[in-house]
């Protein structure tokens, strides 16, 4: 959990050993910059409709056919990467800032901060997540905000545990001990010294993270709750796709495998980094 | 035993209460009410039908009406099946639902402990390559894309099996291993990683020094010390497969309680979502006492009752 530059090398270079992930990164970035210059690397508009070349399939013309209004599918699955990864990197960034937040007062002050905080996080954990959200999603109103918020009440609250575990660790330490005789402040240790000691939990949080949120909007999007037309997410697309299963499976077939590749290759970046920062589980035991 | 439950029930009705006093006030805050419609009925129909239901009261002399009501095991009747009490809909649906969610837990456990082992066991060879692959596209497949492959594999091309409704024997299958492949990559991946840290430890070590079998080493020695990751997360777990998923009950078209946590809040039908949540809290509550009590079966070191 080192931060020095040369430690950061070892680590990268750690993590590049594998193919695998050597392999997801590419397709993160490689979906990422499709998704951020969605205009320039498609043909047709997401909401073009041309009912004559409605229920085409995959073509050299259409690389993954037309839906049932003839709108491209591939121009709509790279938009809809837009909405995908930015509902899932949204909520993880407002996630992670709050529940480090959290975590870090709790467990540096402890006492009635902490009482007060776990009280909320034991509370929220016991909620049926998917009601919560959903009533959340009535009260904001449905589509990106909505989403978002509804995703975050609850999405803070396993990474706050985490941080306040490290933080309770950490603030028994030596260094923390110094920095306090040095007559440092309590707000100077959290973010100073406590903050840059918790950067491994942080990232690995986000792995876990960003796909679980992705997952979360493709589920609301699919039950018709999410993502409102005419805009389009993966979660959307497979649900316009389930209903034509039967006669045009490629409809599903296309946003849900995209859908699978992305999470694969983020769980799996996120197998390869915990193996590189987390150093109690070495994978490199064996008999 | 009994102590240690006698114990406990005072927190679990207080979380009981907090869970259904949040569900109550939050679904009041929420636009709109049960008996809104498009045509607009006469004012004093709409008063008569906001007073049988004691709609017209303020929200927290609502409240202490269910909770009164509740206490005395009544769960009132539901706003969008009218004349069906809450309590006969949620004994229709729940044992469809745990039926389904049952099924997915025992597939999660009987495929994912085994496959854990053998990964960990080799770590870095074929064999743990393909399991963890297996793991991670259990986390990684959104579940109406692996109900879509196997409706299009086993119902559209092979015919095999029917694609859904709640008929026969073999109505089950897919919606089971729909529901269970997440649960299944989860109990894996965990059963793995903690399998690993016990093959390293030195009592592993001796027994493999004395030249005991393998066989027992793993599944006696190693894993036992190895499942309580696993018992923490079954808890939560259990309860969330028991009381049914909307998704897979909405593709499959299965009856059960599942559409309910949905379906009940978009009609506001206030007496319906509190059944089924008050089911939920329950659910959850008994599945975390029988994980405690696994507890001290896993690792005797562990007496009920201590910690807290």
């Amino acid at each position: 959990m080192n931060s020095s530059p040369h430690a950061n090398r070892i680590a990268w270079k750690k993590l590049t050993r594998n193919p695998w992930t050597v392999l997801s990164l590419i397709f993160l970035v490689t979906m990422t910059l499709l998704a951020v210059f969605a205009p320039l690397v498609t043909h047709f508009s997401y909401e073009e409709q041309n009912i004559v070349e409605k229920l085409q399939t995959p073509s050299l013309r259409h690389w993954m056919g037309t839906d049932a209004l003839g709108r491209d599918l591939y121009s709509r699955i790279i938009y809809g990467a837009r909405m995908s990864l930015a509902v899932g990197a949204a909520t993880a960034g407002i996630a992670l800032v709050l529940g480090t937040g959290v975590g870090l007062l709790s467990g540096f002050f402890g006492g009635w901060i902490d009482r007060f905080f776990m009280r909320a996080v034991d509370l929220l954990t016991i909620f049926p997540s998917i009601l919560l959200a959903i009533l959340l999603m009535i009260l904001i109103g449905r589509g990106f905000l909505g989403i978002l918020l509804g995703l975050t009440f609850t999405a803070w609250v396993n990474h706050a545990r985490l941080i306040r575990g490290q933080v309770l660790v950490l603030r028994e330490l030596t260094f923390i001990e110094s920095a306090r005789a040095l007559g440092a402040g309590p707000i100077r240790i959290m973010v100073f010294h406590l903050l840059p000691n918790l950067w491994g939990p942080i990232l690995i949080s986000l792995t876990v993270q960003i796909p679980t949120h992705i997952m979360a909007e493709s589920f609301l999007s699919f039950i018709g709750l999410g993502i409102q037309p005419p805009y389009s997410s993966w979660g959307t697309l497979a649900n316009e796709g389930f209903r034509a299963i039967q006669s045009f499976p490629y409809l599903i077939l296309f946003p849900g495998g995209v859908l699978f590749l992305t999470l694969l290759a983020l769980n799996d970046l996120g197998d390869g980094l915990k193996d590189v920062l987390d150093t109690r589980v070495d994978s490199r035991f064996s008999l | 035993m009994l102590v240690y439950f006698i114990k406990r029930l005072p927190g679990a009705l207080i979380t009981l209460f907090l869970l259904a006093s949040s569900t109550f006030f939050l679904l009041r805050l929420a636009p709109g009410g049960p008996f809104d419609s498009d045509q607009m009925w006469p004012a004093e129909v709409q008063a008569n039908i906001l007073k049988k239901y004691e709609l017209d009261q303020p929200v927290q002399t609502q409240f202490f009406h269910w909770l009164r009501d509740a206490v005395q095991g009544d769960l009132r009747e539901s706003f969008q099946y009218l004349d069906r009490p809450v309590l006969e809909i949620l004994r229709e649906t729940l044992p469809i639902s745990a039926t389904v969610g049952g099924g997915a837990l025992l597939l999660a456990i009987t495929l994912g402990i085994p496959l854990g082992c053998l990964a960990a066991w080799k770590p870095g060879q074929l064999l743990d390559r393909i399991a963890t692959f297996i793991a991670v596209s259990g986390i990684s497949l959104p579940s109406y894309w692996v109900a879509s492959l196997l409706i299009l594999i086993f119902s559209i091309y092979l015919r095999w099996l029917p694609p859904a409704l709640w008929e026969n024997s073999g109505s089950w299958i897919l919606p089971v291993v729909t529901l269970g492949w997440r649960p299944m990559g989860i109990v894996l991946r965990l059963t793995r990683t903690s399998m690993m840290e016990a093959l390293a430890s030195d009592y592993i070590r001796t027994a493999l020094g004395k030249g005991l079998p393998l066989k027992n080493i793993i599944f006696k020695h190693a894993l036992r010390n190895s499942l309580i990751p696993l018992v923490t997360t079954l808890g939560p777990l259990t309860a969330n497969l028991l009381t049914g998923s909307f998704l897979v009950e909405t593709v499959f078209q299965i009856p059960g309680m599942g559409k309910h946590f949905v379906q009940a809040i978009l009609n506001r039908d206030y007496p319906l979502v509190m059944g089924v949540t008050l089911t939920y809290g329950v659910v959850l509550i008994l599945s975390n006492l029988v994980v405690d009590t696994l507890y001290c079966w896993v690792d005797p070191r562990i007496r009920l009752g201590d910690n807290s």
